[in-house]
């Protein structure tokens, strides 16, 4: 089996596990749903300061989902005994990381489309005006998080204090990308050209790479049981 | 405790002495900020030790995750720890000069921010570790995030340096007093000297703690 076909199988079993149950998925859709409530609330109903926040509100939205997303990322395996199944997939195992990754990616994009469908919808956010800009954007943020994220989710998975350790060990390491993608998210909305974020979007694609190549070569170690 | 171990320790008695009667006695009154510069002596050396600290647990990490040999784990363990405590002496001395120097405790200044990002970064890694139970799993857990905290650093540092200079240039923060006079560089070395003294030393210590720990556990 190749590395490809490997890192596939684990994406699908995770996607098809999803799409029956949908049970982060569904949860997550009222989470965000009940932070866009929390932002109205906590900042009034004044527009010009909501629209001041707006970005940095996005992505709060987008991690504090995220946090409670991604933590569920091994749940399944943990939960059901299937840890040794992972540790029996032939190979090499950041196969298995790439895969996790994917999925989680997928799921975390989802659960933004939903987010910003609703600070369109409540927040008056004109989306349509440049959505490849914002796509690019939100793409090299999310891959960030989510490759830090799956190894974390990973690592904690067998620590007592899991649902504590898991954010605190994330959050430090994740600034650059939230400074990144806020600033660039911020430019895109005020229909600056992708060109004028250059610097962030090659600091997020630095931070992606990084933390990719630190997954790949270091999920062999998280994985023994 | 070898008797080299104790020589080092005497050896940063006597390096920290020299550095405080030169912080006090050698190196003269700074004229636009009075005495309260003479924190520097404290605060410079403490993050310079710190970013040796978090250099020691990278390259420990590493060796640890290529041989899984215990000792380099119990090194990555150390310098993390005194790593924290001088991030934290950094943090805390900036603090104490920014009050009567800026008129403020804390500014959202690159370098104090991306500082108080590493000091985070750190505490998080302390926190696994007194977390996860079993010693195999921990030190596997605590390798990544050294790994990936250190991998990170450059990367924290541009963000933070970019979101500043876009949002407002330091205005308080003035360029900083180019050339230095020479008895403050020189008892900037000599304090940075006995530091890096103290800091071998309380590594070795704290190694031998932990080496003790594991012998008598369960």
């Amino acid at each position: 089996m190749t590395y490809a076909r490997r890192t596939w199988i684990v994406l699908w079993k995770d996607l098809l596990s999803e799409r029956r149950s949908k049970e982060t998925l569904n949860a997550l859709f009222f989470f965000a749903l009940l932070l866009l409530f929390l932002f109205q609330f906590a900042l009034g109903a004044d527009r010009e300061r909501l629209t001041a926040a707006l970005p940095g509100l996005l992505w709060l939205g987008f991690i504090l989902s995220g946090l409670v997303g991604l933590g569920r990322a091994f749940l399944a395996e943990r939960e059901n005994d299937c840890w040794e199944g992972l540790l029996l997939v032939p190979g090499d195992k950041s196969a298995i990381y790439l895969g996790k990754v994917a999925g989680n990616l997928i799921l975390m994009l989802l659960v933004e489309a939903i987010l910003l469908v609703l600070f369109a919808v409540f927040f008056d956010v004109d989306l349509g005006a440049h959505p490849i800009r914002l796509i690019v954007v939100i793409g090299l943020g999310t891959l960030g998080f989510a490759a830090v994220g799956t190894l974390f989710a990973a690592m904690t998975a067998h620590v007592r204090a899991r649902e504590v350790l898991f954010p605190v060990l994330l959050l430090p390491v994740q600034v650059p990308v939230l400074l990144g993608a806020v600033k660039a998210t911020e430019a895109v909305l005020l229909g600056e050209p992708l060109g004028a974020v250059g610097h962030w979007l090659g600091l997020l694609a630095a931070a992606d790479t990084i933390y990719l190549t630190v997954g790949v070569l270091t999920f062999d170690a998280v994985l023994e049981a | 405790m070898t008797s080299r171990e104790r020589a080092l320790g005497w050896l940063a008695g006597l390096g920290l002495t020299a550095g405080l009667v030169m912080a006090f006695g050698v190196a003269p009154r700074e004229a636009t900020q009075g005495n309260v510069q003479r924190i520097m002596y404290l605060h410079v050396p403490a993050i310079l030790v710190a970013y040796l600290a978090f250099g020691v647990v990278l390259v420990a990490s590493v060796i640890y995750l290529w041989g899984r040999a215990a000792g380099a784990d119990r090194l990555a363990h150390a310098s993390a720890e005194v790593g924290v405590v001088f991030t934290g002496i950094n943090i805390a001395t900036g603090a104490i000069w920014g009050k009567p120097t800026w008129g403020t405790w804390w500014t959202w200044d690159a370098r104090l921010t991306s500082t108080a990002v590493l000091f985070l970064v750190y505490v998080g890694y302390l926190l696994l570790r007194g977390m996860v139970d079993e010693p195999d799993r921990r030190a596997r857990a605590a390798a990544v995030v050294g790994i990936l905290g250190a991998a990170n650093i450059p990367i924290v540092h541009f963000s933070v340096k970019w979101w500043r200079a876009l949002h407002q240039p330091s205005t308080i923060l003035g360029p900083e007093p180019s050339p230095i006079a020479t008895p403050i560089a020189a008892t900037l070395l000599v304090n940075w000297i006995a530091f890096t003294l103290l800091f071998a030393y309380l590594l070795t210590a704290r190694m031998e703690i932990a080496r003790f720990e594991e012998t008598h556990a369960g």
